[in-house]
């Protein structure tokens, strides 16, 4: 059931010069991928510090562009602080201190001269929690186009963002209606709508639906699956089912156990992680003997 | 000691209880029964006293100034030392608390936004501002109706409207900041991330999002802070007293008459007709200062209200 719109061609021609003999298997798949697919985010080396105590140690992995890539491990192993790293959402946290590089199509998200509006403009996030603006549903949608100049067309837009959420048909009828008035899975499918509405280069998902009930999880997931072909996909989720139904990849962060520090384990296709993972640490977690 | 030993079998220590004894309170629990009881009672007369004050003023004031109301003493001006009404002191008191109240509310809104949207919450200017409010606010106002005589009536010469609104903008100001930063502060955080999220500049998020969200509770805490100013004397005494109290005067360069001066007069007067008008024009001030502080709870329950559900 786990859902890869294009299964990684196993026999692409990989120039074998480039490939050395002894490669563990995981790099080789790496290797595969690389050779296929555009990576969005190539992160380097990345750690995160909250005053003294490290939160998430020297990270290093790619994003691919049009794959969903499922964030998953323990509470407290850094996925949060991982995923928020991506869009500088972690800026506002006083104390927090990144080290290493976020590359995000070859640009420094940290670098200098880098305006974190504007990696956030590029770079969606939808939260845990729903939380749409105390406005009509219309103007939820409507604001951040509105607030970035893209007033043209406007209601074409509205609808299109609430098309692609699956929300249209349940409230097409009443935009003009207080958005707090809907359920908990209408107010997060409002904000994916919200957030697609910009039409970002990447969506970041921390854990989106869980606060929902399976209906609501299952048409969160749909969309998820339907999403992909515009977006490139992050999402963090508790929920190991979830990962492996809408996830192309899988990394997996657990506390390493002598530091106490969220540390990533492994970076595999869905495949790998949940069938036939490299690390003892991760099969114990799939298969819920810890965690 | 006593009976069965259920513990027997865990170590033979002594039961702290029998579990098998009626419900009742027994030991140190009749003793503490004592104390709470003892406790909720006086903190209850407490509160008791503090509201019974409220009523006792409210009586004082109602009993006494009812007599003097009519819509005579509220529409016409004053008639000699001792006549007529109060009309051109409440229009007066009026113009000069707005004016206060629209040089105060801005610079205290901002204020307000500056601590909670851009100064960042655990920022070492934040706290010193906060407290440089608290401490403003604790002045006393005969002390900045002294200022202002300083800044704006020795040089100009002459006192006038406008030094007295000046001097209670000075009071309005921390009342208004500081009700803004909480409302504010009530804003979820969520809010504020989602719209960070979204990839807008934090000032327009502010205007289009914080702002409305939190609007019934600022102005909420501007009328609380204009009512409170209404009634405020010493600046009025010292910058805006020199007036002709009979007739209406609203060039706000010159003094402008108002009600807290007209108590004072009636008040120094010390002659029985002008006790009888100090009450009347005390009544209308309190009721017009409740009028406003009962509309602006109701405005921030409203919106209290509106906001939860966002949350």
């Amino acid at each position: 059931m786990t859902a890869v719109d294009e299964p990684i061609p196993t026999r692409v021609r990989i120039q074998t010069e480039t490939l050395p003999t002894q490669l563990p298997a995981r790099t080789r798949e790496e290797f595969e991928i690389d050779a296929v697919r555009q990576a969005v985010f190539d992160i380097r080396d990345m750690s995160v510090h909250y005053g003294a105590k490290e939160a998430l140690t020297r990270t290093t992995l790619k994003i691919y562009k049009n794959l969903v890539t499922a964030v998953i491990g323990p509470s407290g192993c850094g996925k949060s602080t991982f995923i928020r790293s991506l869009n500088r959402m972690n800026d506002s946290i006083p104390a927090f201190r990144l080290s290493g590089q976020v590359l995000y199509h070859g640009h420094d998200v940290y670098g200098p001269g880098v305006n974190r509006v504007e990696v956030r403009r590029r770079i969606g996030m939808v939260f845990q929690k729903p939380n749409p603006f105390p406005k009509s549903i219309y103007d939820n949608v409507a604001w951040a186009p509105r607030n970035l100049g893209l007033r043209s067309h406007l209601s074409e837009r509205v609808e299109r963002a609430l098309r692609q959420a699956a929300l249209w048909d349940e409230v097409k009828d009443r935009l003009k209606k207080s958005a707090l008035g809907l359920s908990g899975g209408q107010q997060q499918r409002l904000c994916i709508a919200r957030a697609i509405a910009v039409e970002p280069d990447v969506l970041l998902l921390d854990e989106p639906a869980s606060a929902l009930d399976p209906v609501s999880t299952a048409a969160i997931e749909d969309l998820i699956l339907e999403l992909k072909s515009r977006y490139t996909i992050v999402i963090v989720t508790h929920n190991m089912q979830q990962a492996a139904r809408v996830g192309d990849r899988a990394a997996f962060f657990s506390l390493d156990l002598t530091e106490n520090v969220g540390t990533l384990i492994e970076y595999e296709s869905v495949e790998t992680i949940f069938r036939n993972p490299h690390d003892q640490r991760t099969r114990e977690y799939v298969t819920g003997q810890f965690g | 000691m006593s009976g069965v030993d259920h513990t027997a079998a865990l170590g033979g220590d002594t039961p702290l209880f029998d579990p098998t004894a009626p419900l009742t309170a027994t030991g140190n629990l009749r003793r503490r029964m004592f104390v709470s009881r003892l406790v909720d009672g006086s903190a209850g007369i407490a509160a008791l006293v503090a509201v019974a004050l409220l009523g006792i003023v409210l009586y004082a004031v109602v009993s006494r100034g009812a007599k003097a109301l009519s819509l005579e003493f509220v529409f016409t001006n004053p008639q000699g030392l001792t006549g007529g009404g109060i009309f051109n002191s409440l229009l007066g008191s009026f113009e000069v608390v707005m004016i206060g109240a629209v040089i105060a509310a801005p610079i205290g809104i901002l204020t307000g936004l500056y601590l909670t949207e851009f100064a960042g919450r655990r920022s070492r200017t934040g706290r010193m501002l906060t407290v440089a409010l608290d401490v403003l606010q604790g002045v006393p106002t005969i002390v900045t109706g002294l200022f202002i005589f300083g800044l704006l009536v020795i040089p100009l010469h002459q006192q006038s409207g406008i030094a007295g609104a000046v001097a209670l903008a000075i009071v309005m100001l921390p009342l208004m900041a500081r009700a803004s930063q909480e409302v504010l502060l009530l804003v979820p955080a969520s809010l504020r991330e989602a719209a960070d999220s979204l990839g807008v500049a934090r000032w327009r998020a502010v205007l289009t999002v914080i702002v409305p969200a939190a609007a019934g509770g600022i102005i909420t805490g501007v009328i609380l802070a204009t009512a409170r100013a209404a009634g405020e004397t010493a600046p009025m005494l010292i910058c805006n007293s020199i007036f002709n109290p009979n007739t209406t005067q609203l060039n706000p360069l010159h003094g402008v008459p108002n009600v807290p001066m007209l108590i004072y007069t009636a008040y120094d007067l010390a002659v029985p007709d002008a006790l009888t008008r100090l009450w009347g024009a005390a009544f209308v001030l309190l009721l017009l200062i409740l009028i406003a502080n009962v509309g602006a709870r109701l405005l921030l329950a409203r919106s209290r209200a509106k906001m939860g559900g966002g949350a």
